[in-house]
């Protein structure tokens, strides 16, 4: 059995991010871009019978989704916490396809949301890593990121331009999102060279910013897809992996195991790299986005630096990449960062991507990345003509 | 000397040994005679073969640096006191080790050969660090 087409993403709901923890909860916005997702499916609240979730860092705790699904008066036959990093949203879409498509449920809600508030309040860690990893300082996503860029640029010879290039051409793509958090002015590669440098060899402005913010999407059964108001967006392949948590313990910290999931996502769809209008690659950092490129078979291993020089990523380009500025100008809401690549890549396919719309966008990619290039989802997504 | 702000492990039964080691300034690592390999972290199970047979050994302290980074902003305010040097080390022995390099950051580059430092932090704890050969 495939997850091929039993099911489609229907309906959105996204926030444009703050920059400060704002007055609202967490669960708050959660209410709210439930709400829009579901007024957007075109479906009532009751329509509603599965229901993922993502544990805000803001406000985490136990039986969080029967929690979350009394205050929104949710009746769910499947619930559960997705808790797979910066992946989970994109791992929420093929789980709730997986579930329709076993016939548990007809319309699942996935939901993602956070206040930014990571400078008072860290991520609980599990005791290997605080007993092993906390203690040299190897604490937060940067450092793990940064030895993964130094390790690529010694064995590959990547170039700092090459991966500045990324947030550059993102950063054209979110002059024309409204809801990105960075949209108002160019960005060029000397200025993110000449950025503050974080943690060797990466800049701040290759560095996700966190912001508060949520999104949700409602995935459906091809029944419910009948009564949408936009062209449902169907799963055509899906795919995860994960083979460590610590970037250290990671058979290689420049191949990721994105490799096996895109590989299991193409082959269910029965599509290549090549037959991809537009892509959506997780982008905490540049360096995140040139590995992905390379595992997901888009380029051969090590050429990432080289691919993105020579493309224009842009939404008019000839590779259009994360038209939605990338988490790198969206910005990074918690987990509704990861998010911001699945609705976008269902905006360009239902044709709502206003401006910044690309020509003849009928399939795309989208990958979720967790931790430290740790856990993988990759997505293809296609709307059928 | 200034109080000792930054994490300090807090060994579990399995870990006991590596720590205990740590402070007599000596390396030691498990060992998994079925598949012939070094662990790190410590474990009660070899993440290869899942045997419980493992057998403390010590090591050698060279490696290499395979990556690193020289961290300027950290990400917790225990850290914040100036750059370091984190690094992953590669042992000749065979693992990986999350650790820190002793030395002037612009000294440090990938595949720079290292050995074992021990950095007795506080009376009770010792860290497992590198330092240039």
């Amino acid at each position: 059995m495939s997850l091929k087409g039993k099911a489609a993403a229907i309906g959105i709901g996204e926030l444009k991010p703050l920059k400060e923890p704002g007055n609202a909860t967490a669960l708050e916005l959660m209410g709210r871009v439930a709400a829009e997702a579901i007024a957007d499916a075109g479906l009532e609240k009751k329509d509603i019978d599965g229901f993922l979730v993502g544990m805000p860092f803001s406000d985490p705790g136990m039986i969080y989704p029967a929690s979350a699904a009394e205050v929104f008066g949710l009746t769910p036959r499947m619930l559960n916490v997705v808790d797979i990093g910066g992946a989970s949203p994109a791992g929420m879409i093929w789980r709730a396809a997986a579930a329709i498509g076993a016939g548990m449920c007809d319309a699942v809600l996935c939901i993602v949301a956070d206040l930014n508030r990571a400078g008072d309040q860290r991520v609980p860690t599990v005791s290997v890593q605080r007993e092993f990893e906390a203690p040299y300082g190897n604490i937060g996503a940067n450092c793990g990121y940064a030895m993964i860029a130094h390790r690529h640029m010694f064995e590959f010879g990547t170039k700092p331009e090459q991966m500045a290039k990324v947030a550059v051409d993102q950063r054209a793509n979110a002059l024309k999102n409204p809801l990105a958090t960075f949209n108002d002015k160019p960005l060029t590669i000397a200025e993110v060279l000449a950025s503050r440098m974080i943690v060797d060899p990466l800049h701040l402005y290759e560095i996700v910013s966190p912001v508060s913010g949520g999104a949700a999407v409602v995935v459906a059964s091809a029944e419910v897809a009948k009564r949408a108001k936009h062209p449902p967006v169907w799963i055509l392949g899906a795919g995860e992996c994960a083979n460590h948590a610590t970037i250290t313990y990671a058979p290689s910290i420049v191949e990721s195991p994105i490799k096996p999931a895109a590989e299991a996502a193409f082959k269910m769809a029965g599509l290549a790299p090549k037959d991809m209008n537009f892509v959506c690659p997780y982008d905490c950092y540049t360096i995140t986005v040139i590995v992905t490129l390379e595992d997901a078979g888009f380029c051969k291993k090590g050429q990432g630096g080289a691919f993105v020089e020579e493309h224009d990523l842009t939404w008019k380009g000839d590779f259009p990449c994360n038209t939605h500025g990338g988490q790198l100008s969206f910005g990074q809401p918690g987990l509704a960062g990861g998010m911001s690549h699945v609705t976008e890549a269902v905006r360009q396919l239902m044709g709502r991507g206003g401006e910044r719309q690309v020509k003849n966008a009928h399939v795309g990619y989208v990958n979720g990345n967790g931790g430290i290039m740790s856990e993988q989802v990759s997505l293809v997504l296609e709307r059928r003509s | 000397m200034s109080e000792y702000i930054k994490p300090l492990p807090k060994p579990s039964p399995a870990s006991l040994p590596f720590w205990e080691a740590a402070r007599r300034h000596e390396l030691k690592l498990q060992h998994c005679a079925k598949c012939d390999a070094f662990v790190y972290y410590p474990r009660y199970r070899c993440p290869t073969c899942f045997s419980e047979n493992l057998e403390w050994r010590p090591v050698s302290g060279r490696g290499k640096v395979y990556s690193y980074t020289v961290v300027r902003r950290a990400s917790t305010r225990s850290f914040g006191d100036g750059p370091y040097v984190l690094a992953i080390v590669e042992l000749e022995e065979g693992p990986r080790i999350t650790t820190n390099i002793v030395a002037p950051p612009e000294r440090v580059r990938v595949e720079l050969p290292v050995t074992v430092y021990f950095d007795d932090v506080t009376p009770e704890r010792t860290l497992v660090k590198f330092k240039p050969v």
